[in-house]
């Protein structure tokens, strides 16, 4: 494979740098973590506050009402996508009330054709920033292909309170860089028209949100 | 006192290149500036920013912390920018991509179509970057037979109007709703004719436009706002979902991406994941951030393509001074609080970077050559007022820097037989704007300029490089008092620097034409 002006670029840039003055060491002053524990109050309610301000829909349950909430959440959608390694109740959940339930990967994967005929997507989640209202998904077995959480029309994101963090600097940690990374702060949207937020474009229109408490 | 720090390894752009669009600033400031609709949507548009963008920031505790880092790094990178490079290259090709190396638009625009061609498509998909604009790869594309389709709302209604991009982040910001509902209707055969100009109907529409485009693309073309060094990370930070689409769903990815994009490591990212949204769209985060590193088997892209290039960016590292313009995340927020972007708008600045960014960073990647190349003019567009740099997230000194590249641009102009005044003047004033208590001192002498305007306290003739402005267009008599004396006494109390003054008593003379 050509490489092209690798070398000439290269040698430019030394040439260019010839003689400089190096600069200071990078002053680190900022903050890298919050001021409250992962999972505390405090944080889910900042999270909660940012999620709907970004439209987004939020609701907090216990472990033990996990299952019913995601069933109700679901409930008018009839064709769902989710990741083969959704938590078992989760998976039952969704299978409720005889909705179709394509499991990504078992036996196959979907195509892109075939995710824009489903409506919602059920996903777990990495790490999440209170501050941001940022969720992140790693592409674990639990979130899946990239694709999954981006073509269906509805995302039903399942975030675990100890998962939650309060700054971006504390998420980024816990991150491993080498998987695909999605970063989402609320439902899709644009401020391309006069500079005004408007919810809903090419990703999920609607982003639910499953904040499951510690037990 | 020298004055011309750059290494003479300038090289001119093509003249139709999208850096250098041909017409002096002066000459398409004074068209603009009449486009009353122009003004209007401008005004109003960077109005609601800076209110966003204040209030994000003002949120943030330890916003001076992170701008001092994300400066320092970026002064690092350019410092060690061969070694970075290569380390970069290392990680992305481990990770199952491959690295091109272009040194200029030309190579560039090859290397893209020849990968869509080997691909035997027509048509591909594109997210939102300066990069491919600046290159003019669409144009590129067109030419050689296959279709580049904008899928950024702000570059659709760009692209379907036939237009030019106006803004670095909101390139349709000089378009209001009802002329975007106009061009909708004209260019999308499905759209129904009761569109409204509901922003909200206007965004379904674009959804349904491009959604199938999406579904079947098999080749995406994308920018990238960071390239992470160590661990060969690729990352686009977009609001609306088609950046995810264009990653994620075509089988071939080609990322285009200046070789100053660059951070040392995966940390670094928490600085500018902070600092760039709260600085562009005024928002705690933006909608979607997508971070990949070469190929994951099974997910996204099989085959992904890492262009570095370089068109003109080794010229600004050359200058020692200049180089700051490459530390730029462009976040556009040195436009929106800028006082003559908003009054000129970003077309007059003819290249692909308008406003006070663009009034140095052009410049740099094409040199200036002289009185006659519209470029000259470019470092003149300012009224060096400072909100540039107060809003810039990484703190490049862009008032400073202006006033050098005056210097250079007069120096540029040295093999013609110019009237020495001038550019010893302009000398004098950049050791003068160099400095800030010579600066201070000095702007207490402005008030003698008031003597050489006539009685209608209007400057007709000026001296070039500023002929092309006062030709056109009268200067104000320098007010009695400067901005920044008028500033210190209206706004003593340390507020915001970067917001537009409330008060309606300004200073005589600095008001718009
Ligand atoms: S110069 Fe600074 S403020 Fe302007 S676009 Fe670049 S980073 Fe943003």
């Amino acid at each position: 494979m050509s490489v092209g002006s690798r070398e000439a670029v290269l040698n430019k840039i030394r040439t260019a740098l010839d003689g400089q003055k190096m600069p200071g060491p990078i002053p680190r002053e900022y903050d890298t973590h919050g001021q409250h524990a992962p999972g505390s109050e405090h944080v889910i309610e900042t999270l909660v506050d940012r999620l709907e301000d970004y439209k987004a829909l939020v609701v907090r349950v216990g472990p033990a009402d996990l299952a019913d909430t995601v069933s109700s959440r679901l409930q008018g959608f009839d064709r769902i996508v989710v990741p083969a390694g959704l938590p078992a109740e989760v998976l039952e959940a969704c299978r409720r009330v005889g909705r179709t339930v394509f499991v990504d990967g078992d036996p196959a994967i979907l195509s892109a054709a075939e995710l824009d005929e489903v409506q919602v997507v059920v996903t777990a989640s990495r790490v999440t920033v209170a501050l941001t209202g940022t969720i992140v998904l790693d592409g674990a077995a639990d979130q899946g292909r990239r694709a999954i959480s981006l073509v269906p029309d509805r995302h039903l994101c399942l975030v675990r309170a100890d998962q939650i963090v309060e700054t971006l600097p504390e998420a980024l940690h816990l991150l491993e860089a080498t998987r695909p990374l999605t970063m989402i702060s609320g439902p899709s949207a644009t401020s391309d028209i006069e500079l005004n937020r408007v919810e809903g474009v090419h990703g999920p229109r609607t982003l639910d949100v499953v904040i499951i408490e510690n037990s | 006192m020298t004055t011309f720090l750059g290494i003479p390894i300038r090289r001119h752009a093509d003249p139709s290149s999208p850096l250098r669009e041909g017409e002096s600033f002066p000459h398409a400031a004074r068209r603009e500036v009449n486009n009353e609709q122009l003004r209007g949507n401008l005004s109003r548009a960077t109005a609601t920013i800076r209110g966003k963008r204040a209030a994000v920031v003002a949120e943030c505790a330890d916003w001076e912390q992170l701008r001092d880092a994300g400066s320092a790094i970026k002064a690092d990178v350019m410092s060690r920018l061969p070694e970075l490079l290569e380390e970069l290259e290392r990680n992305v090709i481990a990770r199952g991509g491959t690295v091109h190396w272009a040194a200029d638009a030309a190579e560039a625009n090859e290397i893209v179509a020849r990968i869509a061609k080997s691909k035997g498509v027509d048509e591909l998909v594109k997210v939102k970057s300066m990069a491919t604009q600046e290159i003019g790869l669409n144009e590129y594309l067109e030419e050689v037979g296959i279709a580049a389709l904008e899928t950024d709302l702000a570059e659709l209604i760009v692209q379907l109007g036939h237009d030019k991009p106006s803004h670095i982040l909101v390139p349709a910001i000089h378009r209001n709703r009802a002329e975007i509902r106009e061009i909708f209707l004209r260019e999308m055969p499905e759209v129904p004719a009761d569109l409204t100009d509901d922003p909200r109907q206007l965004a379904m529409a674009a959804r349904e436009h491009l959604r199938r485009k999406f579904l079947t693309a098999k080749v995406a073309v994308s920018g990238a706002n960071f390239a992470v060094a160590d661990t060969g990370t690729l990352a686009v930070v977009e609001s609306e979902g088609n950046g995810r689409m264009c990653l994620t769903l075509p089988e071939t990815l080609i990322t285009v991406m200046g070789i100053e994009k660059l951070i040392p490591t995966w940390q670094d990212l928490e600085v500018f994941f902070q600092l760039l949204p709260r600085s562009s769209t005024g928002e705690r985060m933006n909608p979607y951030t997508s971070l990949w590193t070469g190929v994951t088997p099974g997910d996204g892209p099989q085959e992904f393509h890492l262009i570095l290039l370089d068109n003109g960016r080794t010229n600004a590292l050359a200058d020692e001074m200049g180089r700051a313009a490459l530390h730029c995340i462009r976040c556009s927020a040195c436009l929106n609080v800028c006082p003559v972007y908003e009054r000129a708008g970003g077309h007059a600045y003819g290249s692909v970077y308008p406003g006070p960014i663009g009034a140095i960073l052009t410049p740099q990647l094409t040199g200036m050559h002289g009185h006659n190349d519209p470029n000259s003019t470019l470092p003149y567009a300012s009224s060096l007022c400072g909100a540039c740099f107060d809003a810039c997230p990484v703190k490049i000194d862009i008032p400073t820097m202006l006033v050098e590249l005056r210097a250079q641009s007069v120096d540029s102009d040295r093999g013609r037989k110019v009237p020495g005044g001038w550019s010893s003047a302009m000398k004098a004033m950049s050791w003068i704007m160099a400095d800030d208590k010579r600066f201070r001192a000095a702007e207490k002498g402005l008030a003698a300029g008031r003597l050489i305007a006539g009685p209608d306290k209007k400057i007709t003739k000026l001296p070039w490089p500023v002929n092309g402005w006062s030709s056109t267009r009268d200067t104000p008599a320098p007010p009695k008092e400067t901005f920044r004396q008028w500033w210190a006494a209206n706004r003593a109390d340390g507020s915001d620097g970067d917001r537009a003054p409330e008060h309606n008593q300004k200073p005589e003379g600095t008001e718009g034409p």
